[in-house]
């Protein structure tokens, strides 16, 4: 599908159903307009979510993927998000083996009440993304270098 | 499958900033999208009507409606598709008003997006199964925390209607922050004279067991069946031996400790009785002023004990119970005030808290009802009020309005009136604020008719000279500098969340805002009820308010639960974990990562295999994510369902 050809790029969110996605919601409500990059996919909970899916949307074409959970402690249900924690922790780490800047991927958290927080975290992501550009697909030799140094 | 797409405008909400009738345009091209349409208020009656005509006349099998958030109206929907016939689960929902429509005023951008977003869903909902709830038993126990007035009103109010309930509470006494209050605004009528016989109700009621002293030690378990643990913390005295005669409290020689009931006004003994109603009226030893318990040499309250209550060994007990909801119901705390140091509050002994002041005017407080300047015990005549004491002050993190404290210091001027008739009271503030019933004319009727100085401005600094406290400060509606001499300066400090309201909040799994109170459902339609089932909130630890709302909260949220625990039988949500038996290898990771301990090892045939216990699973999800086969995958949000959202953004 055409993302409105150079103004918007395809960044993909999964968030949190009790906290992220009722922060995004509580932005909404307060009308903190934000960038309309982002396309929300709701998961019960960051927990929930399989590094894979974060692998998939980049692979598959996605500029940049946002995932948002619950803050750490305050987890719906108790602990998910530090399981959540360390498995993204480990595929950021991860991604420039995989020849992906690992900028295109980031993990934060957002509680329900912090409508204003999520519309920070939605600009300053988009606006990574787009200091980044529209993903390449496979890197060529000049980008593979700055993965490197990244990487390093 | 043929689905159904219902494109909502919700008035202008969402056409507004959408043009909904080309995003249904373009949702009829879709894979498997066989009717789609535009609305003007889905949820309303005559959309929800619709829709059902709609399901029956093209004989859709699934549906797809673009509007607000699920958050929202997800049941709403549900239960409408449900009457047209169709499985409450095959039915999805994008969110095109909070996500799209209310964040962004770029029309074509924002119905690309809501076309992408009814795309995502109608992927999704392709690979929808049918999904049917299992019923479990409901304990028919209620858990409050806190008994504060909001507590002790959820608490009879569901034992009234023939609920068992548990009312925990912090203190060794019932009654939180209303029991020390002298009178209440705007009536002035007497506080421990109307709080008083619901205290000595909840002592009374047979359906109410209350762990005073005790804490929420933990909790586990979900809707209808919480297994809760309440440490009762060690008071040293025997409450079935003690009577409550206090000659204990008259005896103990640690006449210096800190009397945290009355803020510290005056001094008292280790051992105490809060206050003269306290319920449960029954000594305890505070055990960093205990000469026994911390030198080792005492042991005067043993001594004249008259039934032998005293226990210096005693120990914190823990409790087990199992309860089908719970109230939250913590209240506040006052801001840290000693934090402005140009008031002077905590370096002259003359500058008190608003709470300490309410205890001086106390008739059982430890000044006997006359008001005496700590300092010297001298009567003040002029009485300075500083308001906003922590509260509206975005500098120390407070932006927020306390709401009551206009209330109480119009309230302590009348009250600092009637003691001293010879009394002149001067309020510094930055606008009074008094809408409620009666509010309004009360604030009138303190300047008015008792002569309290309305001063309207900020205060910069409060300075001793000679036995008199200079409180200079801002006349903003004269625009001229004003200093007051005042005997005594009284500071309307302004209220937080309760000290521990986070760590409560991390227990029960409900979410709190950056203040720390907690957060309702919604905002306007589920002011009591939390996103966690069966949790409940009354009083100032959902947001602050005075007595009166308390008291109606703490009445919403008895009747929330009541209504839930009424019935016999819960339905469990029945998107939950599942296992492919054939694809499950039996390596028990699953089993490690369940928080709720939902999954079991079973032996199938000779090989070990993991089972979800139905009605134990809450749908997290994590063992999913945990799974090295896939093997098992939680019902309505499967590997496959979440993917073929990614790939109906990604492949195209």
């Amino acid at each position: 599908m055409s993302v409105l050809n150079t103004k918007e790029l395809r960044i993909i969110g999964f968030l949190c159903n009790w906290c992220s996605y009722g922060g995004a919601d509580t932005a909404g409500v307060g009308r903190f307009t934000q960038p309309t990059d982002l396309r929300v996919v709701r998961v019960p909970c960051s927990g929930r979510i399989n590094p894979l899916f974060i692998l998939k949307s980049l692979l598959g074409g996605a500029d940049g993927v946002l995932v948002s959970g619950c803050h750490p402690r305050d987890c719906h249900y108790a602990e998910g998000n530090f399981y959540a924690r360390r498995r993204l922790e480990l595929l950021k780490g991860f991604l420039p083996v995989l020849g992906i800047d690992p900028r295109r991927f980031e993990y934060t958290w957002v509680s329900a009440s912090e409508g204003q927080r999520w519309q920070h975290v939605v600009e300053a992501f988009t606006a990574q993304i787009h200091g980044l550009g529209p993903a390449r697909g496979w890197p060529e030799a000049p980008e593979l270098e700055i993965l490197n140094a990244v990487a390093r | 499958m043929r689905i159904g797409v219902f494109i909502c405008h919700c008035g202008s909400n969402i056409a507004g900033t959408v043009d909904c009738a080309a995003v249904a345009a373009k949702a009829a091209t879709y894979p498997d999208v066989a009717y789609a349409t535009d609305i003007m208020y889905a949820c309303a009656e005559p959309g929800q009507d619709a829709i059902i005509a709609a399901i029956k006349e093209h004989q859709l099998s699934g549906v797809v409606v673009a509007s607000c958030t699920p958050r929202m109206h997800e049941p709403t929907f549900r239960k409408t598709v449900e009457r047209a016939g169709l499985n409450r689960y095959m039915f999805e929902m994008a969110n095109i008003r909070e996500h799209v429509s209310w964040i962004g005023k770029d029309i074509e951008a924002n119905t690309n997006k809501a076309a992408e977003l009814v795309r995502m869903a109608a992927a999704k909902l392709r690979l929808n199964k049918e999904l049917k709830p299992k019923s479990f038993p409901v304990t028919k126990r209620l858990l409050v925390v806190g008994g504060g007035v909001a507590g002790i009103q959820a608490a009879l109010d569901a034992a009234d209607a023939g609920l068992e309930v548990i009312l925990v509470e912090k203190q060794p006494t019932i009654g939180g922050k209303m029991a020390k209050l002298d009178k209440t605004f705007p009536t002035v009528d007497c506080s421990s004279c109307i709080l008083g016989p619901r205290m000595v109700d909840v002592a009374q009621h047979p359906n109410i067991t209350l762990y005073a002293y005790s804490e929420v030690e933990s909790v586990s378990g979900y809707v209808g069946n919480f297994d809760v643990k309440i440490r009762k913390k060690a008071s040293y005295v025997d409450w079935v031996k003690c009577t409550g005669c206090g000659l204990c409290t008259e005896k103990c020689p640690a006449r210096k400790s800190y009397d945290r009931f009355n803020e510290g006004v005056g001094p008292t003994t280790a051992i105490i009785i809060p206050f003269p109603q306290a319920i449960p009226k029954k000594a305890s030893i505070e055990r960093e002023h205990c000469r026994l318990l911390t030198g080792g040499k005492c042991g005067v309250c043993a001594k004249v004990c008259p039934t032998g209550a005293i226990n210096y060994a005693m120990e914190d007990e823990i409790i087990e119970a199992r309860v089908g909801g719970i109230v939250a119901a913590t209240g506040y705390d006052l801001i840290d005030w000693k934090i402005y140091e140009e008031y002077g509050g905590g370096r002259y002994p003359d500058v008190v808290t608003s709470l300490q002041y309410e205890r001086m005017l106390s008739a059982s407080g430890p000044t006997g009802g006359h008001i005496k300047r700590p300092s010297d015990g001298v009567e003040p005549k002029d009485v300075v009020f500083i308001q906003c004491v922590g509260s509206r002050d975005p500098s120390i993190g407070r932006p927020y309005c306390s709401g009551f404290c206009c209330m109480y210091t119009a309230k302590q001027a009348i009250l600092t009136k009637d003691h001293i008739p010879d009394s002149q009271s001067y309020v510094f503030y930055m606008d009074i604020r008094s809408p409620g019933k009666g509010y309004d004319e009360f604030t009138r009727r303190v300047q008015e008719e008792y002569k309290a100085r309305y001063i309207r401005g900020r205060v910069s600094l409060v300075y001793p000279k000679g036995n008199k406290l200079i409180v200079r400060g801002a006349d903003t509606l004269m625009g001229v500098q004003v200093e007051v001499e005042a005997d005594l300066v009284v500071l309307a400090v302004g209220a937080e969340a309760a000290s521990e309201s986070a760590k409560l909040a991390e227990k029960l799994r409900i979410s709190y805002d950056s203040y720390g109170f907690f957060m309702e459902g919604h905002p306007k339609l589920k002011p009591v009820e939390t996103n966690t089932a069966g949790v409940f909130l009354a009083g100032a630890c959902q947001g602050l308010k005075d007595i009166p709302s308390s008291v109606a909260q703490g009445s919403a949220a008895a009747a929330k639960a009541i209504g839930l625990l009424s019935r016999d039988m819960l339905d469990s949500d029945p998107q939950i974990a599942f296992v492919s038996a054939n694809r499950c290898v039996g390596c028990g990771k699953c089993i490690e990562v369940c928080p709720f301990k939902a999954i079991q090892e079973i032996d199938l045939r000779g090989q070990p295999k993991a089972e979800v216990i139905e009605t134990v699973c809450q749908g997290c999800g994590l063992c999913n994510a945990t799974c090295p086969q896939g093997a098992i995958q939680l019902s309505h949000f499967t590997d496959n369902q979440i993917l073929a959202e990614v790939e109906a953004l990604c492949r195209f």
